[in-house]
C-alpha cells in the first residue's frame, strides 16, 4: 500500500525544516569540525556579502542576467523555428539533423573558446554560449512535440481538408507546447550555466568574472554570494517559465 | 436512389503497387444512399482500409471507386464525409465545445456551403448540455464519443464513416449510443457505414451487414437485414429473427476468420 500522502501544512513545513537544519548545521558545524571559513564560509558570513557588497553583487548581476535572457530568447527561438523548418520538409531534416546532432556532442565548455575568438570579449560571446545551450535541447524536443499527433488525429484534419497552416496551429503546435515548456525548463537553468561559463573565459564583468576573480583572491564568502546569486537567477527564470506554462496549459 | 457507394474490384494495399500486401482484393460493394451499413470482419480483413479509401485517407491499388457519384478525393474536399475513430481523437487542449467547433475552424477554404456554428444545439441533442466548457479528461469514455460524434454531425456529411466508434465502451452506454446512433439517423438521412466486431452490434444497427474475410480482404457474407426488421430499422435484440441472424453472422465470420 501506498504511504498516505503528507497534509498541506507538513508538505510546506517539511522542506523548510530541511534547509534549515541544514543551513544551522553549515553555520554550526563546520566551523566546530575546523573546516576553514576560506574554503566554506559561513552562511551569516555570505549574507553579510549581500549587505555589504549589494551594488557589486548588483553591477555582476546585470550582465549575466542580460546575457542569459538574450540566449535563452535567440536559442529557443533558433530551436523552434528550425524544428517547424524540419517537420515541414523532411529532406532538410534528413540532411541536416544528423549533423546538428553531431554538434550537440560537443561539449560547451570546448565550444566556448571558439565562440570567444569569433565574437571577441563584449556581451555577444556570451549571448551565444547560452543560446546554443539552450538551442538543442528545444530542438529535439520541438521536433518530437510538432510530430507527437497521432495518425488518427492527422486523418481527423485531412478528412476536413484543414491546410498545412491549419494543422500547424491547430494540431502540430498545441501538441508541441507540453514538450516545449519541458525544454524551456531545462533552458532556464542552462541558460545562465551558458552566461557564467562565457564570463569564466573572457569578461571582467559579471556573475562569472566575479566567481574567478573572487576565487583567485581567495575572498570565498563573496565567491558563495556569486553563487547563490546564479542559482537565484536560474530559479527566477524557471519560476517565470512555470507561470506562462500554467496560463497556457491547463490541461 | 441513387448509390452512396459504388466499388468495383476494388484492390487496396500498403507498400506501394508492386511490393504491396494486399488488404483488399478485388471487392465489388455497393452501398444505396441513406441506408445503414454494418461491416463485420475479423482484425485485418481490411474493413478499417475500407473505410479510410472511402474518405480518401487512402487510395487504392486498382479497381475503381466512387462515393456520392463522384471520386472520394472530391468528396472529402467538399466536406461530405464525416469520420468517427475508435478513440475520440478529441483534442486535449479544446473544450469540448470546441472540439465540437473544429470544423468551423479548419478546411473552411475549400467549402462553398457555410456550415452553422450548431454546437450547443448538437450537444444538447447527445446529451451534453452543460458539458461544452469541460475538457475532454473531464469526460467519461461515453461522454467523448458522444463528442466525437457531434463534431461529424456539426458538418452535416452525407456520408458518416464510423470505425469501431463503441469498441472500447462497456456494455450499458454501448446499447445506448446505438440507439441514439439509429436516431439521429433516421432523422438525418445520412448513409453510415459502421465498422464493428461486435455480431450483436452489427445486426441490430445495421439495415444490411456485410461480412469481410482476411488475407486477402475480400466479401464472404452479405445480409439484408430489412425483411427482419420493422420500418425505420427497428428491431429488439431478443427477436428470434435478429438472433438467427446473429447465428448465422457468426458463422460466416467464424468461416473468414
Amino acid at each position: 500500500m501506498r504511504p498516505a500522502p503528507l497534509s498541506a501544512q507538513l508538505a510546506v513545513a517539511l522542506p523548510v525544516l530541511g534547509a534549515a537544519s541544514l543551513l544551522l548545521a553549515w553555520q554550526f558545524l563546520l566551523p566546530w569540525l575546523g573546516v576553514p571559513a576560506y574554503i566554506v564560509p559561513t552562511p551569516t558570513a555570505i549574507a553579510g556579502v549581500f549587505q555589504k557588497n549589494a551594488a557589486l553583487l548588483l553591477d555582476n548581476l546585470r550582465p549575466t542576467l542580460i546575457e542569459a535572457l538574450a540566449g535563452f530568447v535567440i536559442g529557443n527561438l533558433a530551436g523552434v523555428l528550425l524544428a517547424v523548418l524540419f517537420v515541414h520538409n523532411r529532406i532538410l531534416q534528413a540532411a541536416y539533423f544528423p549533423v546538428v546532432l553531431f554538434f550537440n556532442t560537443i561539449p560547451v565548455l570546448a565550444l566556448a573558446p571558439i565562440i570567444v575568438l569569433i565574437f571577441g570579449l563584449g556581451m555577444t560571446p556570451k549571448i551565444v554560449i547560452a543560446a546554443v545551450i539552450c538551442f538543442f535541447p528545444t530542438l529535439v524536443n520541438m521536433i518530437r512535440g510538432l510530430d507527437g499527433a497521432s495518425d488518427n488525429e492527422h486523418e481527423l484534419f485531412r478528412v476536413l481538408s484543414a491546410t498545412r497552416w491549419e494543422v500547424f496551429w491547430s494540431l502540430r503546435l498545441p501538441r508541441a507546447l507540453p514538450m516545449l515548456f519541458s525544454s524551456l525548463r531545462i533552458a532556464s537553468a542552462t541558460a545562465v550555466i551558458g552566461a557564467i561559463v562565457g564570463e569564466w573565459i573572457g569578461s571582467d564583468k559579471g556573475l562569472g568574472a566575479l566567481i574567478i576573480q573572487a576565487s583567485f583572491n581567495y575572498q570565498s564568502d563573496r565567491l558563495y554570494a556569486a553563487i547563490v546569486l546564479s542559482s537565484a537567477l536560474s530559479i527566477a527564470l524557471f519560476c517565470v517559465v512555470v507561470l506562462v506554462e500554467r496560463r497556457i496549459i491547463k490541461y | 436512389m441513387a448509390n452512396a457507394i459504388e466499388a468495383s474490384r476494388l484492390d487496396v494495399g500498403y507498400g506501394g503497387r508492386i511490393a504491396a500486401v494486399k488488404v483488399l482484393s478485388s471487392l465489388d460493394l455497393t452501398v444505396e444512399a441513406g441506408s445503414f451499413l454494418s461491416i463485420l470482419g475479423p482484425s485485418g480483413c481490411g474493413k478499417s482500409t475500407l473505410l479510410r479509401v472511402v474518405a480518401d485517407l487512402l487510395d487504392p491499388l486498382g479497381g475503381t471507386i466512387s462515393v456520392l457519384g463522384d471520386t472520394p478525393h472530391a468528396v472529402r474536399s467538399r466536406r461530405d464525409v464525416g469520420f468517427v475513430f475508435q478513440d475520440s481523437t478529441l483534442l486535449p487542449w479544446r473544450s469540448v465545445r470546441d472540439n465540437v467547433r473544429l470544423p468551423l475552424g479548419v478546411g473552411q477554404g475549400s467549402l462553398t456551403r457555410k456550415i452553422e456554428d450548431r454546437s450547443d444545439e448538437l450537444l444538447d441533442l447527445m446529451g451534453l448540455a452543460g458539458f461544452g466548457d469541460r475538457l475532454p479528461h473531464q469526460l467519461s469514455g461515453g461522454q467523448r464519443q458522444r463528442v466525437a460524434i457531434a463534431r461529424a454531425l456539426l458538418g452535416e456529411p452525407k456520408l458518416l464513416l464510423m470505425d469501431e466508434p463503441f469498441g472500447a465502451l462497456d456494455e450499458i452506454t454501448r446499447d445506448r449510443l446505438n440507439d441514439e446512433l439509429l436516431n439521429l439517423w433516421r432523422r438525418a438521412g445520412t448513409t453510415i457505414l459502421f465498422v464493428t466486431h461486435s455480431i450483436a452490434e452489427a445486426a441490430y444497427l445495421g439495415e444490411r451487414v456485410i461480412v469481410l474475410a482476411a488475407n486477402p480482404g475480400r466479401l464472404v457474407k452479405d445480409l439484408d437485414m430489412r425483411p427482419l426488421k420493422k420500418d425505420g430499422n427497428r428491431c429488439s435484440r431478443e427477436d428470434p429473427a435478429i438472433v438467427a441472424a446473429m447465428a448465422e453472422l457468426r458463422i460466416a465470420l467464424e468461416q473468414a476468420s
